[in-house]
Parts: C-alpha cells; sequence; structure tokens
C-alpha cells in the first residue's frame, strides 16, 4: 500500500515534469535551475511586445532584431554548462 | 484610496496586422492589434485610414491569422494571445462588433514559454490552424463546417516536441493534399549537456514539415531538414495551380527557398554599404502578393529596405530566386499588400503609413540572384546596393502614433484654457515633440474679412432636395449680407432678401421658399420670386425666433409667442398665439420627424432661469408641457436626436433619445432627456464649457446631426461609434456658425469671429487628441522646463550612431562617388526631383531611411533647448566624444551667483555588452543665457559611474550615481561632493524630494524614503519597499506617497503608513533612525502598497495633472505603446460601491473578447487593489440591451442612469 502510494507520488512528479518543462525536481543543480529561469525570461520578453519595444529602444535595434536575439539566447542563456562530477 | 482608471489615448503603436476580406464582399480591411486592442482599418476612396471597429480585449494579442473556408467569401481572425485560448472571431458587419465563434482552452494563461499562442499558422486553404508556443507546443485545430455553413473547430492534435525552440511557423500551400505547416526549430537538449560546448557550436536549426492526415486525424513529421543557422522567418510560397509550393525561409543575410524534394535555392540580400561588416541583414517583416498570373513577396530588413522577391518556376521546380531592391519605408512590425494596391506598413515606432504602388519593381535589374551567388572560403560574397528615393510606392496616407512615448510633461505653456501634454515620441531620425491638446483637429479651409462685425451667419438651401447650400447669409447689427455659394462666394442683390435690416433667422421654408426673419417681421420669398412680408403689430419688435423646415415660433418683445405652420401650399399660416409671463430668453422647435408634418415640442428659456416645454399640437397648442428650472438664465436652446448605443450600423436599431440641450448664462451645457411622448424632463446632465454661455447650432457630422456649442472655445457633440462624445474643438471663439455644404467641402462649418467668415471642416473623429509635432534629431530621453523662460530642455541619444558631421561627410562621399560610379545623367535627375518634391526634402531622408548604422560602442547625443511657442530650436549642443546624456535638471544653488542652472548627467563609451561597461560619467553644468534661450558650460564634473537621476535639493544638487546617492554643491572649477550615502542595492533611477524628504527609485528594488540631516550632514534611507520592483517611472504623489511602475506593465503607488510617518517626523535627535536595525536586508521600516494595476503595457511616465480648469487632479501616464491613461481618485463611497459592483457585473456579463480573464489580467503580477478599471465599465454601452437593462436592475438603476454615470466620470479625468 505504502509502496504503491509513493509510486504513485512519484509518477505524479515524473508527470508534471513531462508536461511542465521546468519543474524541478530533488537533484537540480544551480545552472539547470538558472537555465530555466532564463529561458522563461526569454519567453516572457518575446511574448510581452511592449517590453520587448522597451527593450529595442535601450539597444537601439529594431523590435525584429531584438526578437531574433533573444531566440537566439534561448540556445544557451547561462553559458556552457559546468563539467559533471563523475559518480 | 480608490482610483478609476481610464485609457485617454489608446496605444497607437502596432504589433502585428493582416489583411483580409473581414466584412465579406469586395472590401479589403486590415485588422491590427495595438497590445490589448483589437483595430480593424480600412482604407477610403480618399485613400485615408479609417477605423471601422475598435475593441480592448484585456489580454495581450501576440499573433493574428486569417483564413477563409473554401468557397466562402469572408475571411476569419484566429487569434493568438496570452489567454491559453485559441479565438477565432468574425466580424459582423450588421452589428459592426467582433463576434467570438469559437473559443477552445488548451493550457494556462500568461505569455509562458511552453503556452502557445506566440505563432499562429492557417493552411492557406483554411482547413486548419496549427498555434505554437516558443518552445515545445504546438496544436492543430481542424476546422469545418457542419450542415448549416457555421465553422466548427475540432479538439487539438498535438505536434509537441520536448526541448525545441521554435523559430517561426507558417503553413504550406499544398492545395487540397493534406494540409502541412512548417516550423524553425532548434534542440536545445544536447547543448545543455555538453560542457565543453561542441555540442552547442553543432547546434543546427531545421526546418521541419507537420503533416495533418485528415483521413486519420493525426499529425506527424513528415520531414525535418539542416536549415541556415540563421533562419528567422518563414513566408508561405503559392502551390496548387499558382506555384511551387514550399516556403521562403528568411534568415540572416539570406533568402531560401525550401520544399520537400527539392534542392535548396539560396540568395543573398543585399547590403547598405555603409553597414559594418559584423552587421548581419535581418528580414523583420514580409508580405506576399498573389495575383492570377504572377506572386511576389516584399520583404524589409531591420534597416527598413524592401525587397521584391520573385521565384522563376516551371511547375513545381524552381529554378532561380531574385531579389530586387523594392524602396525604403520605415521599418514595420507587419507589412500588408491590399489589392487594390495599397501597402500598410504598421511602423515598429512612429507613424503608420499608407503607400500606393506606383509600380512593381519589374525591371530585370536584380540586384541578387541565386544564379549569381558567390561562395568563397569565408562564405557567401555578399552583394552591395545604395538606397534611392522611393520609385515603386508613393505615400498616401499616415496614422499617427505615439509610439514609443518616452517622456511626457502636462503644462499649460500656452496659456490656454486647458493644458497641453508635451509628449517625447518616437526614436532616432523619427523622434518627435508631440503637443497634445485635449480636442479635435479641424481643417480651415478659407477665411475672409468682412466689411463690420457680423454677429450671425446662415446658410441656406434653395430646394429641399438640393445637395449643396445656395446662399450664405450674414447678419450686421444695421444690415445682412448675401453671399452666394459657386466656384466662388461672391455677394448677390438678387436673392429677395432684404439687406437694410439686421436678420434674426433665415431658413428654407417648405419645400421651396426662403425665410428671413428680422426684427419688424417675417419676409418670406416664394420660389418664384413673390414676396409676402408679414409685419409685427404695433411697435413690437421680433426678438427670438425657433424654426424648423415647416414650423416658425417667434417671440415679441414683452414675452408674447406666435406660432406659423407652413400649409401644403407652402404658404405660412399663423396658428395660435400665446403670452408668456416674461421676456423670452431662447426659443428652438425640434426638428420635423420624418414623415410628420409638424414636430410636438417647442422649447422656450426665461430670464426666470426656467425652460418650459410647450406643445405645438393642433389640439392643445401652446400648453405647457413641463417645466424645468436651471442654474442660470439659458442662453440657446437645441434639440438633437441621439441613439447612443452601438448595433446595427452606428446605432440603428436602438431607440433614439430626444435630448434638450441648454447652454445657460453662466457657460453650462445642461442636457435633458425629452420624453418623446408626454414631453417630459427627465435625466440632466451638466457640463461646464466656458466662460462665455454657449451658444448650440445644429450641424450635420457624417450624415448624422450634431451639436456645435459656442463657448470660450467651441465644442462638437457628436455620435461616434454609438457613444455621445462631446469634445472641444482646437479652434478659436467662435460667435456664431452654420452648416455648410458645397462640392469642394461636404461637411463643413462656416462661422463668425470678430470680423472674419470662416469656413472649417472636423476630421478625424473620435479621438480625444490633437497633435502638433515638431521633429527632434535623436531618440528623446528626458525633458525638463525652464521655470521661469517657458523653455523646454530636451536630451537625445542615440547608441550605433554617426554624429552630425560624420553623417554629412559620409553622405557627401557617397554622393560624389554615386556621380563618379553611375551615368550622371540618373544622378541629376534624381537631384531635379529633389528640388521639385514639394516638401524639399534630401535624396535620402533620415527619417525615411534611418541613420547609418554604427558600431554598437559609439553614441550620439545632444542638449536641445526648444521654444514651444514658436517650435524652434534655439540652441542645440551636440555631445563630443561618445558621450551621452541620461539625465537632466534644473537647479539653482543656493548662493544665487547664476541663477537657475543646468545639471546635465551624462556618460563616455557606455557599452550594455558584453558586460556593462563605462569610460566615464560626468555631471555638466549649464549657464542659461541670451534670456535662456542658449546654454553655457560652466563646468563639467567627472563622476564614477553613470549619473542616472538628478534632482536639485535645498540649494544644492542630489545626484545618484549608480547605487550611490550623493549631494553636490557648486564650486568654481568643479561640483563639490558635501555627503553621500552608499546602501543603494542597485542603480539609482529616480529622485524625488520633499521638504527635507528624499524619495529614491532604484532600477530593481522599488522606492527608498531618505532623510537629510543638516545639522549632521548625513543622509539616511528610514524606510524601503518589500517588493521588488523594476522601476520604469515614479512621481511623487504626496509626503507619504510615491507612485511607480515596473517593467512588467504595472502601476502602484506605495505610502508610509501614518503613525510611523509621525514617529520619523517627531524624532527631534533621529537618533533612533539612524540607529535602527534593518529588516529584510533593507530599512527599519517599509511602506504599504496601496494601489495596484496592471496597465498591460510599460509605462514610461507618470504625472500628477489635470486636464479640465478648476479640475481635480488625476495620474496621468504614458506608456511605450504609444497610449496615455489617468488614475482618478473618486470622492465618494457611493462611487466607488456603485462602481465596483458595475465593473464586477460586467466581468461577468461580458467576459473580454480574447478569452483572457478580466480579473486575471489587471492582475497578472501582482492582485489588483483599489482600482476600477473604467475601460471595461466604458464597455457597457456597446452591450445588448437586454443585457444593459439585466446589469441596470441589478444595480438598481436604469441604463441610461448608467450611462450618465460613466459619462461624468469621463468628464471628471477630460
Amino acid at each position: 500500500m505504502q509502496a504503491s502510494d509513493r509510486f504513485n507520488i512519484n509518477s505524479q512528479l515524473e508527470h508534471l515534469q513531462a508536461k511542465y518543462v521546468g519543474t524541478g525536481h530533488a537533484d537540480l543543480s544551480r545552472f539547470e535551475w538558472a537555465v530555466n529561469i532564463q529561458r522563461d525570461s526569454y519567453a516572457s520578453y518575446i511574448g510581452h511586445y511592449p517590453m520587448l519595444s522597451y527593450f529595442a529602444i535601450a539597444e537601439n535595434e529594431s523590435i525584429g532584431r531584438e526578437r531574433y536575439n533573444f531566440m537566439q539566447k534561448m540556445l544557451l542563456p547561462c553559458g556552457l554548462p559546468p563539467e559533471r562530477e563523475e559518480e | 484610496m480608490y482610483l478609476y482608471s481610464l485609457t485617454l489615448q489608446q496605444a497607437t503603436g502596432i504589433v502585428c496586422a493582416i489583411n483580409g476580406n473581414f466584412s465579406g464582399g469586395k472590401t479589403q480591411e486590415i485588422a491590427v492589434a495595438r497590445g490589448k486592442i483589437l483595430d480593424l482599418l480600412r482604407p477610403d476612396e480618399n485613400g485615408k485610414i479609417q477605423t471601422i471597429h475598435s475593441v480592448e480585449v484585456f489580454g495581450a494579442i501576440r499573433s493574428l491569422a486569417q483564413f477563409r473556408l473554401t468557397g466562402a467569401q469572408k475571411d476569419y481572425i484566429v487569434v493568438g494571445s496570452d489567454s491559453g485560448r485559441i479565438v477565432i472571431l468574425e466580424y459582423n458587419k450588421e452589428k459592426n462588433v467582433f463576434d467570438k465563434v469559437h473559443q477552445e482552452t488548451f493550457g494556462k494563461s500568461g505569455c509562458r514559454r511552453i503556452v502557445p499562442g506566440q505563432y499562429v499558422a492557417v493552411d492557406p486553404k483554411g482547413r486548419a490552424v496549427m498555434i505554437g508556443a516558443c518552445e515545445k507546443q504546438k496544436l492543430v485545430y481542424v476546422l469545418n463546417r457542419d450542415t448549416t455553413a457555421r465553422l466548427t473547430i475540432s479538439s487539438p492534435l498535438e505536434a509537441h516536441k520536448s526541448h525545441t525552440i521554435c523559430y517561426s511557423l507558417c503553413g504550406v500551400d499544398c492545395g487540397f493534399d493534406n494540409p502541412i505547416f512548417a516550423a524553425i526549430e532548434l534542440d536545445y537538449s544536447e547543448a545543455d549537456q555538453d560542457p565543453t560546448g561542441q555540442a552547442a557550436s553543432e547546434a543546427q536549426k531545421h526546418l521541419t514539415f507537420y503533416e495533418l492526415d485528415l483521413g486519420l486525424n493525426h499529425v506527424s513529421r513528415k520531414w525535418s531538414n539542416p536549415v541556415d543557422n540563421g533562419a528567422n522567418m518563414l513566408v508561405t510560397v503559392p502551390g496548387g495551380a499558382d506555384g511551387p509550393s514550399g516556403v521562403l525561409v528568411c534568415a540572416e543575410n539570406f533568402v531560401i527557398y525550401m520544399n520537400q524534394g527539392h534542392p535548396d535555392v539560396r540568395a543573398v540580400i543585399p547590403r547598405r554599404t555603409d553597414l559594418p561588416a559584423e552587421r548581419g541583414v535581418l528580414v523583420v517583416s514580409a508580405a506576399v502578393h498573389k495575383q492570377k498570373t504572377m506572386f511576389f513577396f516584399l520583404i524589409q530588413t531591420e534597416y527598413g529596405d524592401v525587397f521584391k522577391v520573385t521565384l522563376d518556376h516551371n511547375g513545381d521546380h524552381v529554378s532561380e530566386l531574385k531579389v530586387k531592391y523594392f524602396d525604403t519605408i520605415p521599418v514595420a512590425s507587419s507589412i500588408c499588400v491590399l489589392k487594390l494596391g495599397f501597402l500598410f506598413s504598421a511602423s515598429e515606432f512612429g507613424n503608420h503609413g499608407l503607400y500606393q504602388f506606383q509600380a512593381i519593381g519589374e525591371e530585370p535589374d536584380v540586384e541578387s540572384s541565386s544564379s549569381n551567388l558567390m561562395e568563397t572560403e569565408e562564405g557567401f560574397q555578399p552583394v552591395f546596393f545604395q538606397p534611392r528615393r522611393l520609385k515603386n510606392l508613393v505615400r498616401i496616407d499616415q496614422v499617427e502614433s505615439l509610439m514609443p512615448l518616452m517622456d511626457m510633461k502636462v503644462l499649460n505653456i500656452f496659456e490656454e484654457e486647458t493644458p497641453q501634454i508635451f509628449s517625447l515620441c518616437g526614436r532616432g531620425p523619427r523622434s518627435s515633440l508631440r503637443i497634445l491638446r485635449p480636442g479635435l483637429a479641424i481643417t480651415e479651409m478659407a477665411v475672409s474679412q468682412l466689411p463690420g462685425q457680423p454677429s450671425a451667419v446662415w446658410t441656406v438651401k434653395k430646394n429641399v432636395s438640393d445637395e449643396f447650400d445656395a446662399y450664405i447669409v450674414v447678419s450686421f447689427t444695421n444690415a445682412t449680407l448675401v453671399l452666394s455659394i459657386g466656384e466662388q462666394v461672391e455677394e448677390v442683390n438678387d436673392s429677395g432678401f432684404l439687406d437694410t435690416t439686421p436678420s434674426l433667422a433665415v431658413s428654407l421654408i417648405g419645400d421651396d421658399s426662403l425665410m428671413q426673419v428680422h426684427p419688424n417681421g417675417i419676409r418670406h420669398i416664394r420660389e418664384d420670386g413673390r414676396i409676402n412680408e408679414w409685419r409685427t403689430p404695433g411697435k413690437r419688435s421680433i426678438v427670438k425666433v425657433g424654426y424648423n423646415r415647416l414650423q416658425v415660433v417667434i417671440a415679441l418683445s414683452g414675452g408674447e409667442l406666435i406660432y406659423f405652420e407652413a400649409d401644403m401650399t407652402g404658404q405660412l399660416m399663423e396658428v395660435e398665439k400665446h403670452e408668456m409671463s416674461g421676456d423670452v430668453a431662447c426659443l428652438d422647435i425640434a426638428p420635423v420627424p420624418e414623415g410628420r408634418k409638424r414636430s410636438r415640442f417647442l422649447a422656450v428659456g426665461s430670464y426666470d432661469n426656467t425652460v418650459r416645454i410647450l406643445s405645438l399640437d393642433p389640439d392643445d397648442c401652446l400648453q405647457i408641457l413641463s417645466v424645468q428650472s436651471v442654474s442660470s438664465a439659458p442662453e440657446s436652446l437645441l434639440f438633437l436626436e441621439v441613439q447612443a448605443s452601438i448595433g446595427g450600423d452606428d446605432g440603428a436599431d436602438h431607440p433614439a433619445n430626444l435630448f434638450l440641450n441648454s447652454g445657460l448664462q453662466n457657460g453650462v451645457l445642461f442636457r435633458t432627456v425629452v420624453d418623446m411622448v408626454t414631453g417630459q424632463l427627465s435625466d440632466s446632465r451638466s457640463r461646464f464649457l466656458g466662460l462665455k454661455p454657449p451658444k448650440l447650432f445644429s450641424i450635420s457630422v457624417r450624415g448624422r446631426s450634431a451639436m456645435l456649442c459656442l463657448s470660450s472655445r467651441p465644442w462638437l457633440g457628436y455620435i461616434h461609434r454609438g457613444h455621445f462624445h462631446l469634445t472641444p474643438l482646437s479652434y478659436e471663439t467662435l460667435e456664431f456658425a452654420a452648416p455648410f455644404s458645397s462640392d469642394q467641402c461636404a461637411e463643413g462649418v462656416v462661422s463668425v469671429a470678430g470680423d472674419a467668415l470662416r469656413i472649417f471642416m472636423i476630421d478625424r473623429l473620435g479621438e480625444t487628441f490633437n497633435e502638433t509635432v515638431v521633429p527632434l534629431r535623436y531618440t528623446p530621453r528626458k525633458f525638463v522646463l525652464h521655470p521661469k523662460r517657458k523653455l523646454l530642455v530636451i536630451i537625445e541619444s542615440d547608441q550605433g550612431a554617426f554624429t552630425a558631421e560624420e553623417r554629412e561627410a559620409a553622405r557627401k562621399e557617397c554622393f560624389e562617388a554615386g556621380g563618379v560610379g553611375e551615368n550622371g545623367n540618373g544622378n541629376a535627375d534624381q537631384m531635379e526631383n529633389g528640388a521639385d518634391d514639394e516638401d524639399k526634402e534630401d535624396p535620402l531622408s533620415d527619417e525615411q531611411y534611418g541613420y547609418p548604422k554604427a558600431e554598437s560602442e559609439k553614441w550620439v547625443s545632444c542638449i536641445r533647448v526648444l521654444d514651444p511657442k514658436t517650435a524652434t530650436t534655439t540652441c542645440l549642443l551636440e555631445l563630443q566624444d561618445n558621450e551621452a546624456a541620461y539625465s537632466v535638471c534644473t537647479v539653482n544653488f543656493h548662493d544665487k551667483e547664476y541663477g537657475t542652472l543646468l545639471a546635465v548627467g551624462t556618460v563616455k563609451g557606455m557599452q550594455f555588452w558584453p558586460k556593462k561597461n563605462l569610460v566615464a560619467g560626468f555631471i555638466h553644468i549649464y549657464r542659461f543665457v541670451e534670456d535662456g534661450k542658449s546654454l553655457e558650460l560652466l563646468h563639467k564634473t567627472q563622476v564614477e559611474g553613470v549619473p542616472l537621476a538628478l534632482c536639485q535639493f535645498q540649494g544644492r544638487l542630489l545626484a545618484g550615481i549608480g547605487p550611490v546617492l550623493r549631494l553636490y554643491d557648486l564650486g568654481k572649477k568643479r561640483l563639490l561632493r558635501k555627503c553621500e550615502n552608499k546602501l543603494f542595492p542597485n542603480t539609482i533611477i529616480s529622485i524625488q524630494t520633499y521638504r527635507d524628504r528624499i524619495y529614491v527609485g532604484d532600477i530593481q528594488e522599488s522606492f527608498h524614503y531618505c532623510k537629510y540631516r543638516r545639522d549632521e550632514n548625513q543622509l539616511y534611507i528610514f524606510a524601503d519597499d518589500c517588493v521588488p520592483r523594476w522601476l520604469t517611472a515614479s512621481h511623487h504623489v504626496d509626503f507619504d506617497t510615491m507612485a511607480g511602475a515596473d517593467k512588467f506593465g504595472n502601476v502602484y503607488f506605495v505610502r508610509l503608513p501614518q503613525d510611523l510617518s509621525e514617529e520619523i517626523e517627531e524624532d527631534p535627535t533621529g537618533g533612533k533612525i539612524k540607529w535602527e536595525q534593518g529588516k529584510l536586508n533593507g530599512a527599519p521600516n517599509k511602506v504599504d502598497e496601496i494601489v495596484q494595476f496592471h496597465v498591460g503595457d510599460v509605462v514610461t511616465c507618470l504625472q500628477k495633472a489635470s486636464m479640465i480648469p478648476g479640475g481635480s487632479e488625476s495620474i496621468m501616464y504614458g506608456t511605450v505603446m504609444g497610449s496615455i491613461g489617468a488614475l482618478h481618485a473618486f470622492t465618494s463611497r457611493d462611487d466607488v460601491d456603485f462602481f465596483s459592483h458595475l465593473e464586477m457585473h460586467m466581468r461577468q456579463e461580458y467576459p473580454p473578447l480574447c478569452g483572457r480573464d478580466h480579473m486575471a489580467y489587471r492582475s497578472a503580477y501582482f492582485p489588483v487593489k483599489d482600482v476600477i478599471d473604467g475601460d471595461l465599465c466604458e464597455q457597457f454601452p456597446t452591450l445588448p440591451m437586454d443585457l444593459q437593462r439585466k446589469i441596470a436592475d441589478e444595480l438598481d438603476r436604469t441604463p441610461a442612469e448608467i450611462l450618465k454615470k460613466l459619462e461624468d466620470a469621463r468628464n471628471k479625468i477630460i
């Protein structure tokens, strides 16, 4: 009974993690967390046109260029991932 | 504190625009999304853009697409928004509304990474729609129709792919095969795992085709092919019988044709010769134009150059892709090619343009083609071109846009009745200072001097069926002048009018005879020239007259009313007499209702402050039906029929209300509803119009009756999109007016003022403000007012641009090169065109072409002194050496040696990327010379950071330099540091002071309240905010309260609790606050948030101001998207109750169009607090009548009372 419960919670978590990008877990590293936050931020900038315009004015670029730059930055928002420690 | 939020000027920037036949039939419309507003525009036959419909959706519209079911005549709109829902709209021409056909929920609300809404793509045959997110999720809905030909939508089919960023979506035209959607995708899963960076550098964008199998009802990834890594946009290529199908991939520097099973066809996008080598050329907008025999694409680059892309194809095989320079227009967020030969360009910043095609660039000389693509070791060889004047396009209209509104001040520099709004708008070469005045703009057609001071003016037609007026009749104190209207307006003597007497009224009577009322009688001029005179009995004279086409009532001195009617033969017959108790102040008869012989109501104003309604029916003729007492003697009366609700074609299927308008001698306009049957008066509204008693005139605006009120300024009462508007006109004081119609001017007004006759037209109805534009050089940042001389000091700066001298030199060089390189003929031709052009622009105006791009670390900047009265720049200092101005303030140092000085904070060599960096910051101190018209540098003080905020404080200068707040005093050679506080978290961006308090705004951490102790010469923070707010604007409201706006689009007020404030003020030594322990890593005291509201747009400026003379102040704000709004404090609890209930019912009964929940939207980042959304409440009149009644019943009121309340609330603000 208890075992199946735990299994349920785990499977629910896994379901959440699969469905919603960025759902955390106990072993989430600082880097992974930051990458998620950054990607969410960029997506939000792209989605909110006034904010995108605000950035475009600050950088004196066209809004289209600014959108493209933000999309490009979603690839490696925090630079290269750190070396994995061997287990 | 409860606030009523109202948008005064809707957003003017455009997020995206699509074109289609939304109303059905042949006419093409443009649907534009302006953030939270959806507008439908249409170019009229004169080539002017008209707004047909506009609706606020209370949600962020991110994408639009149009589709049409096969065989249908009408396009639907698919909206991708932040609502987590797909919404399909249909424009209902009859009711002039958007009908929501479908709304399907698929995810959470908000602009999130994986919730679709960012991209919408439709199958060209209208069988399916795909809605995508920035990452992972894509949903496909199948569109079909049921047996009754209504649109149906399926449940969503998923086409998700995890760890994949989507750059663009479009439908692929594959005829009636299974619908296919194309996407540019980038998989990041490996790059996230690989610490060496190899995976990241090898990450490859793919063009993926998703096929919707209509038989299996299933979406599959059909094809995926690597694509240029700079790809950013897809354009559908016509397919089936029209073209080769496939997609056009726009990438940085390239356009590539791609299709499944077809080799890539690639061409370079030509680059301007002056473009720095490290910059790419990116396509930001594209449009396709399709005719029966051919199609082409127009793509616009980020520099504004438009290229025509054509494909040479044979069946499905594309042999060549050609790119030809077309024209250069300001950078657009969307461009739409209309079937009528128009191009609508929705500019990113600044005014939008409507262009007409003169040619479609069919000359064979193309700049770049797939066949002459040169590949070298360094990559593909670039192709260069030189922009030229417009050749294929000509601009025929522009739509004003305030986007981006950088700074705004409400000032009354011109000493007019209402203050003006001075706003800094635009960017780079298209920057401007716009002076906004509340009111409608008018176009003056003619002004002519008259011999003497006219007292009144009328226009008459000769026959009721005539289209245009025949005479203008002007009355003087002892004479009447008759002017005939024809090719020219000239005096005539054969009109039959008596010209030796002043006139009281001139009008058409019956079908074809004219009437002149003068003090001694009525002159009736029949069509055949016979003249009948009716003379007043005894020595009495006529003082007032009221008339319509069939009825005349005159008031004799002493108060006798005599009533005439025109009979069947057109003869004027005296019907009845009535003795009033005293002299009559004014008279009016309602217009004859359609199909009736007479109007039933006569309104009589008396000097005993009453207005009476008298019957004109034969059975109770001149009996008093109702009496109204007013606050002052009436001066003028006018009946006006108003259909104040949307529905039908502008309100036709709603019952009209008859309003009696009375202009009172105290300057108030009184509007009262007259019961059409009984004549009872009810539901009166009053509005102060000006210092003079308003005179009321009936005129016609867009074919409907409207009212012109002449007080100390003219006002127009008219119906626009179902609302009754009473708006001032931006024109001088007028004495008397009449409608005017001739073949040059169908709907004008003729008026007299002083000794001049003026004819003018009213255009751009429905606008709140009219604007005067003063162009500027660079993006304006901030401005201040020189308090004594009423001059504006504006700082402008631009990143990545050349200084004026460098630009001039480059231009000269370029023309010399051009003259040598090309054949001299073409060049000379061009110069000639330039000279002939009416606006005398130089051939390549920066406004059109933009400034040439420089390296991103280059800055240009200038300080400008501008005299707003003459709109001239009296002084312009261009900063040298890569310096840019960031902050400005006027300051009076306490030694008073120089009087008012100007402090400007500048930075040299500012750099944002890869790391924020600067060479040095400076504070310049300038002295005003030549009556403030010019500036002279006193000295320049180097500081260690960016001086983003400056403010005068107790005869010294406070500067926010990075995280340091510092107090400076004026020295001989430089500023002298007096005191500083380094405890601010990030960067200080605003400083405001009041008494000894300093309110500091941090870029990221909201407000900090500081105190300066003069005796100890110390600055300390005693309170701050516990919410991290990315401040973009701030304003000091009162001693304890600050208003701020953050970059996510929220406006909020914070207040220091009363007891805390008192405690701090009463602490004599200040020791307590000074040594108190900080809380939450900040100051010991925290301010309370008292107001919170999500505007949905980045607010860039806040100010407390009143737009109406003598009215209470409200907080005005301006936004990046170019809207202006106001927050007005409620003064009574009853109003708060009423409006919050109305808001609640509106939320329930009339949820926003695009599916976003209203409450959730206004609480997008923080729960909305104590603000009532006036924009939602003002949608009340657009509801169907039964819904209006239902809500009104719940509120224990009638719909008319609610309308009145709404009108009152608006009138308190503007």
